[in-house]
């Protein structure tokens, strides 16, 4: 892996390598030393074009737990009609020696072109970029389902296996999230089932051609017994006439797509409740069911740093010979490698 | 002025035969052409085609000289088999007077690479809500017969009908941009499967296919003549073909781009394959090559648009929108067109020269090959093979979506009114002012 653009990017065997290891970066932050040498002296830019503290700060946790260093470049405003470009601000960055960079941006697209086209030579790591990908957010919600829902529901060791036989609701603005594209893409390629759902105006032309199944009624769906059900976040001036218009009211849209304490109930005993975040409570999601017990949603944002550690440390020492800067690494191979990470020290916490 | 015969040409792709240009004219034909004292041009197997005649340039100047000036502009159009052009009018300022469209010729004579026909803007700066004086521009020396807010869409449906119905009084056309704006706010690409899985906001075929369809039935109605430019549907082409066959006054537009590329290519985001109205789905380019094949649409068109570097070397969604094709134009047309065996020559003479000047009405160019006719031509040896380096075009621009592509067929030469603005490939210098 020199890049991770897309969630596409990922074949079975690269995402379940992921989700291993970022079990792996799990278990030593349960330590009381969560500090690993991994990444000492390697340096990670969180290049920030648009507002994300939370993804950050993740990102940003992430690295300094792999003992990296943190360089946060919020260049918010500036890129596209005045000041610095998106490629004199990538060539400053090669010239102060970043070996990763983490960007978020708000034009689709923009870490692919960052990534080929000449700028930098580092390894680069959406953070999210425009409508298009998310692969982190995906790989954490990936993640957190296979906690749950795999390996008798958390109770056995799920290394190695994938979400196979899984189902998962993606409801809400579909037409406008990275989170649903990457999350449509992983899931797939581990295996699990998607429904999509959501207004017919919230959902784009041409999804005919994604792996996954579409309806407009939530109540339909929940009705076949989803695994676990992946709530969007919904802006709201998407209503406005400027905005789109894509529904007539907060209320109309809370009534049709809205998980609220009485669906929430028609779920199976096991399902989950999934929001990447920031939940607008009382629109896309009520109370009862963000805090309820089967929501896993402040989880998410623990294993966020967990599975960024991991992307991080499969970039910039995973399988990579040629760089041998790293320490704790083995050079043999995965297998040697997962092994290191886990090696030395006490679980206080386990 | 130098006297050229040519020997062995093939006009419009027919029976080999020498040609004498001499005087500005095609002084003759066949074995009466061997006159004494003529520089020979070898033109066995070459195709002869009258000089190219392109309604849809962006020379840029005045404003974006960064990009492209009419000088440099018309080298590359000689360069690519050019001998007039229409010079769109989104320049700054816009070309919506007598006196600016009046500079843009000036500057065209002054060139003297090839005849350059202003475009008048339809609406004041470009704005779409009053009309410019139409009627200076078309009395100016530039006498403009083309109008158009190329890059934005006359959109007001009473302001495209008072232009409409305007023109008639000297015999002008409304050349419509067909982009409906509050369906394509925000636009990056063609909405579809492609744009769905970038997420790049879509630009909808129905915003151009509602605007064409809604101004073939206004020209009806007032009985005047439109032109539409670059279509790139296939909603489109069936509109065009209906209304032709109603009978209304419509001609149409095709770009070398909506013939030869699809959107599958924005999957790189490269900013090289942004373009108004954008690429779209193999299923549209075939219709617009069906089109063009069976005379629903009557021209190609470049709509050569240069951008400087910095306006391509950026993440897509900042990037313009356009693509340089003077120097591509003819040899995308081989390639997709005549190398396939939907076009004769003679067809391509049609879409790229005597159509266009028809509607443009001019009337020294798109003429016949024959005895007394201005010389306005362009050789073609269709059977080079070159590799497209942007980086050595004579556009001031390198934004060519078919930069290291090989494609057929190379202009050997050009001549403009009897004078060679390109012989071997290459531009005739000094002799031209």
């Amino acid at each position: 892996m020199r890049h991770l653009l897309s969630a596409a990017d990922l074949d079975l065997g690269e995402a379940v390598l992921v989700l291993d290891t970022a079990a792996q970066m799990a278990a030593t932050q349960a330590r009381e030393i969560k500090k690993l040498p991994t990444l000492r002296g390697r340096t990670v830019v969180n290049l920030f074009f648009e507002d994300s503290t939370r993804t950050r700060i993740s990102f940003e946790t992430a690295a300094k737990r792999l003992s990296a260093d943190v360089i946060n470049f919020s260049a918010k405003g500036s890129s596209v009609s005045k000041g610095e470009s998106l490629k004199d601000t990538a060539l400053t960055l090669q010239a102060m020696g970043a070996d990763a960079v983490v960007i978020r941006h708000q034009a689709s697209g923009a870490p692919h072109t960052l990534a080929h086209a000449g700028w930098t030579h580092g390894a680069v790591v959406n953070a999210g970029d425009g409508m298009h990908q998310h692969p982190t957010q995906a790989l954490l919600d990936a993640y957190t389902l296979r906690r749950h829902l795999v390996g008798d529901g958390g109770r056995a060791d799920a290394t190695g296996r994938d979400l196979a036989g899984v189902h998962v609701a993606i409801v809400g603005d579909v037409l406008h999230s990275r989170v649903a594209r990457s999350n449509v893409q992983l899931l797939r390629t581990l295996g699990a089932r998607v429904t999509l759902v959501a207004p017919p105006t919230l959902v784009p032309v041409g999804v005919h051609a994604w792996p996954a199944e579409v309806s407009y009624d939530l109540d339909d769906v929940l009705a076949t017994g989803p695994d676990a059900v992946m709530m969007l976040r919904v802006q709201r001036e998407r209503m406005s006439s400027a905005g789109g218009g894509f529904f007539p009211s907060p209320l109309e849209y809370t009534r049709g797509y809205g998980l609220d304490a009485r669906r929430l109930a028609l779920l199976p005993d096991h399902a989950v409740v999934l929001h990447p975040g920031p939940m607008n409570r009382g629109l896309e999601i009520s109370a009862d069911a963000a805090d309820s017990p089967r929501a896993v949603i402040v989880e998410q944002v623990a294993n966020g740093v967990a599975v960024r550690m991991a992307v991080l440390y499969l970039l910039l020492a995973g399988g990579d010979t040629t760089r041998g800067r790293d320490e704790g690494t083995s050079r043999a191979g995965d297998g040697q490698e997962r092994t290191d990470v886990r090696t030395d020290e006490t679980r206080v916490h386990a | 002025m130098t006297t050229y015969l040519l020997t062995g040409a093939r006009p419009l792709g027919g029976d080999p035969t020498d040609v004498l240009v001499a005087d500005g004219v095609v002084a003759a034909l066949g074995a009466d052409a061997r006159r004494a004292g003529a520089q020979v041009v070898e033109a066995d197997g070459l195709v002869l085609l009258p000089g190219l005649v392109d309604l849809h340039t962006h020379l840029r100047e005045p404003g974006r000289e960064d990009a492209e000036t009419v000088e440099s502009g018309t080298r590359a159009a000689a360069l690519g088999g050019f001998t007039a052009v229409h010079a769109m009018a989104n320049t700054t300022p816009t070309q919506d007077t007598a006196g600016v469209v009046e500079q843009v010729w000036r500057l065209g004579r002054d060139a003297g690479w090839c005849d350059v026909h202003p475009v008048g803007a339809v609406t004041v700066g470009l704005e779409g809500e009053r009309l410019a004086e139409l009627s200076a521009m078309a009395r100016s020396a530039a006498a403009v017969r083309v109008f158009s807010d190329d890059g934005k869409c006359v959109h007001d449906p009473v302001v495209m009908r008072r232009a409409l119905e305007y023109v008639k009084a000297f015999d002008g056309v409304v050349a419509q941009h067909a982009q409906e704006p509050r369906l394509t706010e925000g636009a990056q690409m063609h909405e579809g499967v492609v744009s769905a899985e970038l997420g790049l906001t879509g630009w909808p075929a129905v915003a151009e296919e509602a605007v064409v369809a809604r101004d073939v039935l206004l020209a009806e109605h007032v009985g005047s003549r439109l032109h539409v430019l670059h279509l790139s549907t296939a909603g489109s082409v069936d509109i065009v073909r209906w209304a032709k066959a109603r009978g209304i006054a419509v001609t149409a537009e095709a770009t070398p781009h909506h013939l030869a590329l699809t959107d599958d290519l924005v999957r790189g985001y490269d900013p090289r394959f942004k373009v108004n109205p954008p690429l779209r789905t193999a299923e549209d380019v075939e219709a617009v090559r069906q089109g063009l094949a069976d005379g629903t649409i009557d021209v190609v068109g470049t709509d050569h648009a240069p951008h400087p570097r910095e306006d391509k070397d950026c993440e897509w969604g900042a990037a313009a929108f356009g693509m340089t094709g003077l120097e591509t134009a003819l040899s995308v047309v081989q390639e997709v067109m005549v190398d396939t065996g939907r076009l004769t020559w003679a067809d391509v003479a049609r879409v790229m020269s005597t159509a266009p000047a028809h509607i443009g009405r001019l009337t020294g160019q798109g003429r016949p090959i024959a005895v007394g006719e201005p010389a306005n031509l362009t050789l073609v040896d269709p059977a080079a093979r070159r590799v497209v380096v942007p980086e050595e075009q004579a556009t001031a621009s390198v934004n060519s979506p078919f930069a290291g592509r090989e494609l057929p067929g190379r202009v050997v030469a050009t001549f403009l009114r009897g004078r060679a603005t390109v012989l071997d490939g290459a531009l005739v210098e000094g002799t031209h002012r």
